[in-house]
């Protein structure tokens, strides 16, 4: 066999085999999105009524107050949490992601604010690893299938660090990049400020309550002040769970995409490299041939002159 | 007579939702029993405590552990919010009453919520502590 063709038989056999663990990755992803999408969506109820209770309490009490409802504009530094995913394959999920957040911090940098990363996500810790710059805290290990308690660990960090005061390090904002969900085919990394609140209802509401305007006055058991100490730290909990599962979402949903286009150009690829392969097999065939027909030829003429 | 509409949800599930006569909560003041045409409230539950409903369907009562949450009441639903919350039925009795003699061993802060929270859950499963 011709050197030629061997080492594009050999390309041929590579790339099968690579075709094939895109292919099952691409298959590992499609079968994950399904659930992913199943708990974004038992995560709603909670999410719903929760935004409701809280806006309910926010407009009864106009005068409450609340550290966690407070604007700090003293404060000079701004926590940024970024929802990366643990592993790479997924096309431009993580650079998406990183990209958002570099013009976020960018921007609080020219407001005169110092921006403080914390990171969900070993491809962002990577990233950050890399450059050597410097972040606050990381959580990794359960990109693609988060449980609450991620979720509550996340959230009473970064709580407590709004909490704290000025002096000591406390952050006056908290933003979070994600990656929302849309659709299977639209995902897009998104800046949403989760501190001080910013209480996003009146789309969540009910019809009814809607077209009622006012919602009912509510009695506090034992006291608004305690209903609100208590309510708070729940939702950013509940918030930063719901963008945990939308991140996850996304990026199964990205990885598919990325592994069906891996696979569909290693196809192409084979089908390219086949006709080169079927190329240089015809070739040395007629060589061959031309060979032999010329040997023959030789042969003939030789043995013709000597009689 | 106008009927509560229930739903007990944990951040991540539904856990139960339907009609029910009343709802049982305990808050930090002692419990509450909600009955149909309650006024608006908002209450913060105790951590470990166990939330009783009474289906209209004359069905048993659903009792539930749940650790921390708070409920709101407003045009006869019932919104129970626990961060987290386990059906009576779905808990395993034998696991629950080890644990609860595990914590009641320890001494300390946390060891007194956990044993809260274990008590809760073997009362949610009709046993008595």
């Amino acid at each position: 066999m011709g050197a030629q063709l061997r080492v594009v038989r050999r390309r041929i056999a590579s790339t099968k085999s690579m075709a094939k663990i895109t292919r099952a990755q691409e298959l590992i992803a499609s079968s994950r999105i399904v659930k992913a999408q199943q708990r974004v969506r038992e995560s709603g109820p909670y999410a719903r009524q929760i935004t409701r209770a809280i806006s309910a309490l926010v407009s009864h009490n106009v005068g409450v107050s609340h550290p966690l409802l407070a604007e700090r504009p003293e404060s000079k530094r701004a926590a940024v949490l970024l929802i990366t995913s643990d592993r790479g394959f997924a096309g431009g999920y993580n650079a998406n992601v990183i990209r958002e957040a570099e013009g976020l911090m960018t921007l609080l940098r020219e407001q005169g604010k110092e921006p403080v990363p914390y990171i969900v996500g070993r491809k962002g810790v990577g990233w950050y690893r890399f450059r050597e710059r410097e972040y606050a805290e990381e959580w990794t290990g359960f990109s693609d299938n988060p449980r609450f308690e991620n979720a509550e660990t996340i959230g009473r960090t970064l709580v407590e660090e709004f909490g704290k005061p000025v002096e000591e390090g406390g952050v006056g904002e908290i933003h979070v990049v994600y990656t929302e969900f849309v659709s299977m085919l639209t995902q897009t990394a998104q800046v949403h400020r989760l501190l001080p609140l910013e209480i996003e209802e009146a789309e969540d509401l009910p019809e009814e309550q809607r077209s009622h305007g006012a919602l009912p006055a509510y009695d506090f058991e034992p006291s608004a002040q305690a209903v609100l100490d208590a309510l708070l730290p729940n939702y950013i909990e509940s918030r930063i769970w719901h963008m945990l599962l939308q991140a996850a979402a996304s990026e199964h949903a990205q990885r598919r995409r990325a592994m069906k286009s891996a696979t569909d150009n290693a196809n192409d690829v084979i089908q390219n490299l086949t006709r080169v392969a079927n190329q240089a097999r015809q070739a040395e065939i007629t060589q061959e041939i031309s060979e032999i027909v010329g040997g023959a030829n030789a042969l003939a003429e030789t043995s013709a002159g000597s009689e | 007579m106008a009927k509560l509409r229930v739903e007990l949800v944990s951040p991540e599930r539904e856990i139960w939702a339907g009609e029910a006569d009343m709802v049982v909560a305990k808050t930090i003041e002692g419990e509450m029993g909600i009955l149909p045409g309650h006024a608006p409230v908002l209450g913060v539950m105790v951590d470990g405590s166990v939330v009783r409903i009474h289906p209209s369907d004359g069905g048993d009562p659903v009792a539930a552990m749940v650790s921390g949450g708070f409920f709101s009441v407003a045009s006869n639903e019932v919104s129970v919010l626990a961060e987290y919350a386990e059906l009576g039925g779905e808990i395993d009795v034998r696991a629950a009453r080890e644990e609860y003699e595990r914590v009641s061993a320890q001494e300390g802060e946390e060891a007194a919520a956990a044993q809260r929270r274990a008590r809760a859950r073997l009362r949610a499963a009709g046993q008595e502590v």
